[in-house]
């Protein structure tokens, strides 16, 4: 569906996105995912033609984004970050003259416009001002004006940022009901959020991919390492470095005093390979410790995300 | 072609519920009545010669306080990017814009037709260099609007598109009247780049090619202009 082929922007001397290259089937929900001034908008304007790439090529279904312009832009449903609008304009106005430029006519464009207010729950504002109306119900005001034409592929720019937990789960449901047998492009810094809607996340950091996997993969075995957490009541500090940093699979052991006296919270990070629980609970059995919490922590897309991203 | 349309009539109804297009209208009214009107009983003559002399000068104002919006305003919200990712091209966009400005200025000059129907009344009128001045002031208020339009895409902020629109028109107006410090080579060549010369000619009932494809080749360039200015900003 879309094929991006080394694809780089310079603005001046910055290096705003750095050779990516990625491959989109179709129906696929992918989150574009990295902190602030990695790339993402600059990626997703240059995908949706706004911007011209300095180098690299872009092809969206047989079309080079490049040569044939209009005719990507019309497969294109695109929600800018923070859905810029006409702020004069009324909210139904809006919708006509986008339904309009987007080639509906007659019934076509009627019956469009009254599906997507369903869609996007906009009943009651239909005849409001845009510029009047709060971020979430422009939000999807905006949702409703890159859904307008069914478009193949739908690209959102931050879609739910600034509204509230309400208002998120209800886009969310929305997008993963358009993902269903659309291609959905969404780009965010919340990691619950990818976590929640995407089939498939790429991490960008400084303008280059440093992750690319499906969701389930990327929280199963993307990285090195594994964590047990554990608390123990009765234990010193040195005690427990000196026993449990022995152990072959602790790779490193990390202490802080817990919430009671006498009690410590550890984690420790263990080498890569096999089950490390075993031989941590044979180790602390030998001692006269209490042990009170024994948990696995799951990896979660925070910490691959801070890891992949970080400072280094 | 079809697109042209819609933003055309976009760009209308945005301007008319806006209350900028109100205000101007009732400034451009209200300074061309006063000084047409204040001159007629004293010269007594059933023309509109004073109405049209001024009119190059009221429209070097006029025009830009118009046109600052059409690209300034999209720029400053950001909805230029919701507009350049539907499927139209950069030349359906400044057309729409371009063809809007000059409804927008036709829509300026409908109250004005009361002055010549209302001397009609009063006197002799001659209706050729009336009907001319009309067809002049559309086709300057044209040019003024490519020259706004370029003025408008070069910022986002609405009051510098203002001021750079008003200074060239205001320079294309006023030139002749500057020859004098123009050096002696040059002279024939200036002396034909000034909107008032060719605006008053049309004026006086002469409709000359000449002057018209002066004012379309100021109106094609500015749009040219604004076209590079876009394509610039990508």
């Amino acid at each position: 569906m879309i094929q991006v082929e080394d694809l780089t922007k310079f603005y001046n001397d910055f290096c705003a996105v750095d050779r990516i290259s990625l491959e989109i089937p179709k129906g696929e929900i992918m989150g574009l995912l990295g902190p602030n001034g990695a790339g993402k908008t600059t990626t997703l304007r240059m995908l949706t033609g706004y911007f011209k790439p300095t180098s690299g090529r872009i092809r969206i279904k047989d079309h080079d984004v490049d040569e044939q312009p209009v005719a990507v832009k019309g497969l294109i449903g695109y929600l800018p970050e923070s859905a810029p609008l006409y702020p004069g304009m009324m909210v139904y106005d809006y919708l006509g003259y986008i339904a309009d430029i987007r080639g509906l006519r007659g019934d076509a464009k009627a019956g469009r416009l009254r599906d997507l207010v369903e869609r996007c729950g906009l009943h009651e504002i239909m005849h409001k001002t845009i510029g009047e109306l709060s971020k979430g119900l422009k939000q999807r005001v905006g949702l409703a004006h890159a859904m307008m034409s069914d478009p193949e592929i739908l690209i959102l720019d931050e879609p739910t940022s600034g509204l509230d937990p309400n208002q998120i789960v209800e886009i969310r449901d929305i997008i993963r009901a358009i993902g269903q047998e659309k291609t959905v492009i969404l780009s965010t810094h919340i990691l619950s959020e990818a976590e929640a809607t995407c089939d498939r996340i790429v991490i960008i950091n400084k303008g280059r991919i440093v992750a690319d996997d499906s969701t389930a993969r990327l929280k199963s075995n993307a990285g090195a390492t594994r964590q047990i957490g554990l608390s123990l009541q009765n234990a010193d500090e040195a005690d427990i470095r000196a026993t449990l940093g022995a152990l072959d699979v602790v790779a490193e052991v990390s202490t802080r005093p817990g919430a009671d006296n006498d009690v410590m919270d550890i984690t420790l990070a263990c080498r890569h390979g096999s089950d490390p629980r075993a031989a941590i609970y044979a180790a602390v059995k030998q001692t006269d410790w209490i042990l009170l919490t024994f948990v696995q922590q799951a990896r979660d897309l925070e910490s691959i995300f801070r890891e992949l991203t970080k400072e280094s | 072609m079809q697109q042209v349309v819609f933003i055309l009539k976009k760009e209308l109804q945005d301007f008319f519920i806006s209350p900028i297009a109100y205000i101007v209208m009732a400034v451009f009214l209200l300074v061309t009545g006063w000084l047409f009107f204040s001159a007629f009983f004293i010269f007594d003559q059933a023309d509109m010669r004073n109405f049209f002399n001024l009119l190059p000068m009221t429209f070097a104002f006029v025009v830009p306080a118009i046109t600052m919006r059409l690209f300034a305003e999209e720029l400053s919200t950001g909805s230029y990017e919701t507009l350049l990712t539907l499927p139209v091209t950069f030349r359906d966009i400044i057309l729409g814009k371009f063809l809007a400005g000059v409804a927008m200025v036709a829509a300026l000059l409908v109250p004005t037709l009361f002055y010549p129907i209302f001397i009609g009344f009063m006197g002799e009128l001659d209706w050729g260099p009336v009907i001319g001045g009309y067809v002049g002031a559309l086709f300057m208020g044209a040019a003024f609007t490519g020259v706004g339009l370029f003025a408008s895409a070069l910022t986002r902020n609405q009051i510098i598109a203002f001021i750079t629109g008003a200074v060239i028109c205001f320079a294309l107006t006023t030139i002749e009247r500057m020859l004098f410090f123009v050096p002696g080579a040059l002279l024939k060549i200036v002396s034909h780049l000034g909107a008032s010369l060719h605006f008053q000619n049309i004026a006086r009932g002469i409709v000359d090619s000449r002057d018209l494809i002066y004012f379309i080749s100021v109106a094609f360039l500015g749009l040219y202009a604004a076209h590079l200015v876009m394509q610039e900003k990508k």
